[in-house]
């Protein structure tokens, strides 16, 4: 059913903290390793040696210059499913491969009624789905249903693999809907936010932005650089000559 | 948006076969056409090979077509499978229609009540398409108010522009019938012209600020996370130069609107053999510009996820 529970028991999801990520994509390639083998197996791989190596990946970390009054940073971004509580990739979808769990809040797609229309990844406005155009199916992040749910794994085992992977914690995977939830009481003190929320899809997944400038760090006052002149006589005659 | 041409071939014409559609359904049903068997036969046959055309290369969009069938299931919640619904359950009172109206000659009564069902169906068939898109929260261009309004003024357009051409080419030309042809057509035009416009000036809330969650200042992408183009930009971050929109754009008003604006005026005077030559004209270029209109449709809408990429 692509119609959305009224209330799930849970809101798992994952909290990524921007201030600490260090853009390493060892969570990339944790979730590649573990789900090209996982409930959404495979996650191919086209042209992976080429000129146009393309292939499915549930999670993509970006690089992005954020420049303001205090200065600039670097941030590093991943991006991966929110598992949103008003999710209309769950909704468009006409054949019921889509649906949203009433027990713990995972969007899912169940790739044997998937007709690969591709519909839910123009209605997911943060790209989180991605076709797998060797099966004719829609694939995404599962959260990792076959890890937290897997009692083969010892018990500090059962989180995501790009939680698991992440070297400096800024991957966290809890209950966003107990306010009690560790992951929740990060939310709150770090002040978490949602991604495009003018758009109302409600995302569990919440975003810890940078920490503030201190002001601590070392000022750089050396001058910026200038280009060279162009040099006259002789030597602009052999530099010209020479750049020809 | 990427522009596959499955799929604009589909709604450019299943919009032109369902517009033809409605228009026998109400004219033919209600006897302002009278019932022919050739007429019935040819023009019955045109809408619905449109139709099917259409319905069959959108299967060809699909992964996996061998499980269309299972969009008409989840119609509680999807403008898609409601598209699906809708155009099967049309098929019955056109079965209908088309036997009472081409097969007995007869109008009015059932004939008339299937006829008018079967135009309902492909109204309503046509809204569920134009609600597909309009229904897009991540593509601004489409999520307006302009988008199912066009999908339907279109289908008028296309229909009775292909209606003119049937009752010419039975040498049954209605001055009626071309006129309306003539002013949906320039209404057509009008509204394309509108919500250009409109999409020009549209300020999208939705920013790199918003969708990576870092207030203020300015956010520019540094570094992808893949060297090559993925799905997302393939399907989503399709890009024309600005030169080749106006240029198209221009296609479009020409093709779509303007010329057969123009050889409709020219049917109003001339006699009968070059009015069907002209009618027949108007809707070839208007098929050809409608399908320009379409590609433009996908090119110019822009996708949110683009703005992950630095692209805005």
């Amino acid at each position: 059913m692509t119609c959305l529970p009224a209330h799930t028991e849970k809101k798992l999801g994952l909290v990524i903290d921007l201030d600490t990520c260090v853009g390493c994509q060892a969570c990339v390639t944790a979730c590649k390793e573990w789900n090209t083998g996982g409930h959404m197996a495979p996650l191919t791989d086209i042209d992976a040696y080429g000129g146009h190596a393309d292939g499915v990946w549930f999670n993509r970390v970006h690089s992005y210059e954020h420049t303001t009054e205090m200065g600039g940073r670097t941030v590093n971004f991943p991006r991966s499913c929110l598992h949103c509580e008003q999710p209309a990739c769950v909704t468009v979808c006409p054949t019921g491969a889509s649906y949203k769990r009433a027990s713990d809040g995972i969007v899912l797609v169940d790739e044997d009624k998937c007709i690969g229309c591709k519909l839910c990844s123009w209605a997911c406005p943060y790209g989180a789905r991605e076709f797998d155009t060797d099966v004719g199916v829609m694939k995404k992040c599962t959260l990792c249903i076959d890890r937290i749910y897997n009692d083969n794994l010892a018990e500090e085992d059962r989180v995501p693999a790009c939680v698991a992977a992440c070297p400096t914690s800024a991957r966290h995977f809890g209950d966003l809907g107990d306010p009690t939830s560790a992951i929740s009481q990060l939310v709150a003190e770090r002040s978490g936010v949602d991604l495009m929320p003018e758009l109302g899809y409600n995302p569990t997944n919440k975003y810890l932005p940078p920490r503030a400038h201190t002001g601590r760090s070392a000022k750089v006052d050396a001058p910026a650089l200038e280009p060279i002149r162009a040099e006259g006589g002789f030597l602009g005659w052999i530099d010209r000559m020479l750049s020809n | 948006m990427h522009p596959a041409f499955a799929i604009v071939f589909f709604t450019t014409a299943t919009g032109a076969g369902y517009g033809l559609l409605a228009l026998l359904g109400v004219l033919g049903g209600l006897g302002f056409i009278p019932a022919d068997f050739w007429l019935g036969l040819v023009g019955m046959a045109l809408a619905l090979a449109l139709i099917a055309a259409g319905l069959l290369s959108s299967t060809g969009h699909l992964g996996r077509p061998e499980r269309a069938w299972r969009a008409f299931s989840q119609w509680r919640s999807s403008w898609l499978s409601r598209e699906g619904v809708a155009s099967v359950v049309t098929f019955v009172p056109t079965a209908l229609f088309g036997i009472g109206w081409v097969f007995l000659g007869r109008s009015g009564g059932w004939v008339a009540g299937a006829g008018l069902l079967a135009a309902a169906g492909a109204v309503t068939t046509v809204c569920t398409t134009g609600m597909i898109y309009a229904s897009l929260k991540p593509i601004a261009q489409w999520h307006s108010r302009y988008t199912l309004p066009a999908y339907l003024v279109f289908a008028a357009m296309t229909g009775g522009v292909l209606l003119n051409v049937l009752l010419q080419g039975f040498g049954l030309g209605s001055t009626a019938v071309l006129a309306g042809a003539l002013l949906a057509t320039l209404a057509g035009w009008g509204w394309k012209l509108a919500t250009w416009r409109y999409n020009d000036r549209l300020e999208i809330p939705t920013t790199a600020n918003t969708a990576t969650g870092l207030a203020g200042g300015t956010v520019r992408s540094v570094e992808w996370p893949h060297t090559q183009e993925n799905y997302l930009l393939k399907e989503m971050g399709f890009r024309i130069a600005r030169k080749h929109s106006t240029k198209l754009r221009r296609i479009t008003q020409g093709l779509a609107f303007a010329l057969p604006a123009l050889l409709l005026g020219g049917v109003f005077v001339l006699p009968w053999p070059v009015a069907l030559v002209l009618s027949a004209l108007a809707a070839i270029l208007q098929f050809a510009g409608m399908l320009a209109e379409r590609w433009l449709f996908f090119a110019e809408a822009k996708h949110t996820v683009t703005l992950y990429y630095g692209r805005e």
